[in-house]
């Protein structure tokens, strides 16, 4: 199992170093989740983990292994790509149902829809138009049906 | 060449992938061929949108500055956690009017805001363009602004648009 004593010295402290770095960070995303106060401030703390705690761990694979082998390993670096491709998926589809859950709730924390329709952030226009059985074509802030089209 | 390779990109990345999960030999190259051509062609069933790459000399200074950046707020992050409740630290969201409009861009800009330790993208608006993020140490407003339309958004606009 332990292939540690091939290891050459300045690869060992390399590996330690980025293993300890990503696991710390790791472990502070995890501590940050359990202390912010908010959902959208603890959305924030579990990306040290897929980062840099991640990539400081995949860099340690790839010193380690590529000093043991004596070739180039590089596979590693799918862990990373595949990490930070699908973190949004799943970070998106979280924040945009704690965000409707507020908005129905009501909370005066969280931005209304209406912020998103007007690029100058006049809220007061867009709260007037709101008006019961409102139908969102007669909208006059989203009259543009024609960004659609290519230009 | 449309017709039988009709994501030339997607094709050799799959292949590349497969190249770097088994080994390098010519048996491997010639099976993970057979499977990224296949694969590629049952992608062509779904229709996606075809990305453009307009300059791709500019993605890895923008790779480089990305990794720079989320090392940055990975530190800023941590000493956040580790400070504590002390500091009186504001977290709010900052709505953002994007000019970018690619597919692809968006994707790989949702991918760099949520990589970033203490952004994260909460909500887009197709119509309008308006990105909304959620700041975890929210000093000015126009100051995220202004980096994520110059830093991140110009460079995305340059290679994808």
């Amino acid at each position: 199992m332990t292939h540690a004593m091939d290891l050459p010295a300045w690869a060992a402290v390399l590996t330690a170093l980025l293993v300890v770095l990503g696991a710390g960070l790791t472990l502070l995303g995890a501590i940050g989740t359990l202390q912010f106060g908010s959902f959208f401030e603890r959305v924030h703390a579990p990306t040290l983990g897929t980062s840099w705690g991640t990539g400081a761990i995949v860099l340690a694979s790839i010193v380690c292994f590529s000093a043991l082998g004596l070739r180039p390993v590089v596979h590693e670096l799918l862990i990373g790509v595949f990490i930070t491709a699908t973190t949004p998926v799943t970070l998106m589809l979280l924040a945009r149902a704690a965000l409707y859950r507020d908005r129905t709730e009501g909370d005066a924390n969280v931005p209304p829809r209406s912020l998103l329709r007007s690029p100058g952030g006049s809220l007061s226009r867009d709260r007037s138009s709101d008006g019961p059985g409102e139908s969102p074509s007669r909208d006059p802030q989203t009259p543009e049906v024609r960004p659609m089209t290519p230009i | 060449m449309n017709r039988v390779l009709p994501y030339p990109l997607l094709t050799a990345a799959l292949l590349l992938t497969w190249l770097l999960l088994t080994s390098f030999s010519p048996g491997q190259f010639l099976l993970g061929a057979v499977i990224a051509v296949a694969a590629s062609r049952a992608m062509a069933a779904l229709q996606p949108s075809k990305p453009r790459l307009r300059r791709w000399q500019f993605i890895p200074r923008l790779a480089g500055i990305v990794a720079l950046d989320i090392l940055r707020s990975n530190m800023a992050v941590a000493s956040i956690i580790l400070g504590g409740r002390r500091r009186d630290r504001v977290a709010g969201f900052v709505a953002i009017p994007l000019d970018l409009r690619d597919k692809t861009g968006l994707a790989v800009l949702a991918c760099i805001v949520t990589s970033t330790p203490g952004t994260a993208w909460i909500e887009y608006a197709h119509d309008t363009g308006v990105l909304l993020i959620h700041v975890l140490d929210l000093v000015d407003k126009d100051e995220w602004i202004a980096l994520i339309k110059n830093r991140y958004e110009a460079s995305l606009m340059e290679i994808f648009e």
